[in-house]
């Protein structure tokens, strides 16, 4: 029962994670007073991606066909571990958040290597940039899971978002509070949603995420964009399941508001995106060490 | 109850990291001010047994001191100086942040090894923000240039020794308190108009480039 529910949550990421990018763009749109790309649009163009031939650079090596699908099948296994809607995760054990962001960082290290293949100088920078901040992401991961883990006395991710009820959150509101907001800056710098980085712009000398992914074409890059909404995907559920403290036991109803509760962030992520303007670069690891100083007053909070 | 007042430590704890990481001086001014509201409103969320006389006089007296009197007259002398943000601090604005969460883990640390002499009956963290405070308001006076800054280092430092205050408001007599008030008044207000006369006499307000005067 436990498994077949765990495989339906993943079935949903699955299926509904490129609907996020739709949320998320639609709410965009309505703030600048268009009407906007099609809900589904996403799904539109992974089929359209997926139905093409794959063009290869004569310069590049088996790591230029290789980042895209390990990126993907890395990313699609940290689906199965954070668990989605107060259920159980399919891959569930004390310390998953480690391999949870090491699953990360080994997509994030197969898109940069493959960028780096390419040769292109354009594609360097964009790699140079991504590691730069996700090495200040990580850390600021790790202590805001940390202070959620000794708040909840759980060490497996499902464990955890399990515990988050609304007694925990009137004895650890501040503890709670303070992760969530530090995961919610982490959740828009490895999304490189606005203000670290702009998924629409893509020939400016200031963008990161798709600087990388430029020689990427056809089923490839099909890969790519599915394998980053899947990303939102689970960093969204991370975030819903800290946040919404609800379980009512019935998994059905639980699903439906997890669900709504995503659809809400992606429109609240969508606000961020038309509200606010991209940080310079240099901001952004600013903006990192401050989310990292939210992070360790919770962890410091809650160890007390 | 003590719930609460540890949210308004947390709300504290973030403002001071929020000064450390801003540059620009409204913002700054606004922190401080907002700052002081919270921790003027504080003597009311402490007190237990009923509300007197003597706790609401000290808790006005300090929001209108803290979050309208200074906040006006450092914004004035902002205006005057038409300095808007502080370009080039001694120390970078994310290794603030970064020396912040240092200071924060000392005085947590510290603040549960110094016992008071009697139980306070509210939060066990008022001692750790009061210090991490403290060193918060002697961190931005050393490592910022501007004046204006270094008045708000000297408030935000007085706003910590004010908050010891408070985990003693039961025991300490109004007129002490009331009396340390109306000299941070005056500091300030002393403050105000001597960045007034730097700025009129010299064309900006960095602090460093007057310890190189000459007769």
């Amino acid at each position: 029962m436990n498994i077949a529910i765990s495989i339906i949550d993943m079935l949903l990421a699955f299926l509904l994670a490129p609907l996020m990018l739709g949320i998320i763009n639609r709410t965009k749109a309505f703030f600048a007073g268009r009407t906007g790309q099609p809900l589904f649009q996403a799904y539109f163009d992974i089929r359209r991606l997926l139905l093409k031939g794959a063009v290869y650079s004569k310069t590049t090596t088996w790591v230029m066909r290789a980042g895209p699908i390990v990126g993907l099948s890395a990313t699609i296994m940290t689906a199965a571990i954070v668990p989605f809607g107060g259920s159980q995760a399919l891959l569930a054990f004390p310390g998953d958040i480690f391999l949870l962001a090491y699953l990360l960082g080994l997509a994030r290290f197969f898109t940069v290597i493959a960028a780096l293949d390419t040769g292109s100088s354009f594609e360097g920078m964009g790699a140079s940039r991504e590691v730069q901040f996700s090495s200040l992401a990580e850390p600021v991961l790790f202590l805001g899971l940390a202070a959620v883990a000794r708040q909840t006395s759980s060490l497996s991710l499902s464990g955890m978002l399990q515990a988050v009820s609304i007694e925990t959150w009137i004895t650890g509101g501040p503890v709670l509070f303070l992760a969530a907001a530090a995961i919610l800056f982490i959740f828009l710098t490895e999304n490189s949603r606005v203000p670290v980085d702009d998924p629409n712009t893509h020939l400016e000398l200031t963008m990161i995420h798709e600087v990388m992914v430029l020689d990427h074409c056809g089923p490839d890059f099909a890969f790519i964009q599915y394998g980053a909404a899947i990303k939102l995907w689970v960093f969204g559920a991370l975030l819903t399941g800290i946040i919404l403290p609800l379980h009512t036991g019935n998994n059905l109803l639980d699903g439906v508001a997890a669900v709504a509760c995503m659809s809400l962030l992606a429109v609240v992520v969508g606000i961020i995106e038309s509200t606010m303007a991209r940080f310079r670069l240099l901001r952004v690891p600013q903006m990192l060490v401050g989310a990292g100083a939210l992070a360790l007053l919770a962890l410091l909070l809650a160890l007390r | 109850m003590t719930n609460w007042i540890d949210t308004v430590m947390v709300l504290i704890i973030l403002s001071n990291l929020m000064l450390l990481g801003s540059s620009r001086l409204a913002a700054c001014i606004r922190i401080v001010a907002s700052q002081g509201i919270i921790l003027g409103l504080l003597p009311l969320l402490a007190h237990e047994g009923g509300i007197d006389g003597h706790v609401v006089l000290l808790a006005a007296w300090s929001v209108t001191l803290k979050g309208v009197a200074f906040p006006w007259l450092l914004t004035r002398a902002m205006r005057d100086a038409s300095v808007r943000r502080e370009v080039e601090p001694f120390v970078g604005y994310t290794t603030s942040l970064l020396a912040g969460c240092a200071a924060l883990a000392v005085s947590l640390w510290a603040g549960n090894r110094l016992p008071l002499p009697f139980a306070i009956q509210n939060s066990s963290l008022t001692v750790a923000v009061a210090l991490f405070t403290i060193m918060t308001g002697l961190f931005v006076i050393v490592s910022r240039r501007k004046a204006v800054n270094q008045v708000l280092g000297y408030l935000v430092l007085e706003n910590g020794i004010y908050m010891y205050g408070v985990a003693f408001v039961q025991k300490s007599p109004l007129l002490v308190e009331l009396g340390v008030l109306l000299d941070v008044f005056v500091a300030v207000f002393v403050m105000g108009i001597m960045i007034f006369h730097i700025n009129r006499e010299f064309d900006h307000i960095d602090t460093d480039q007057l310890s190189i005067l000459k007769e």
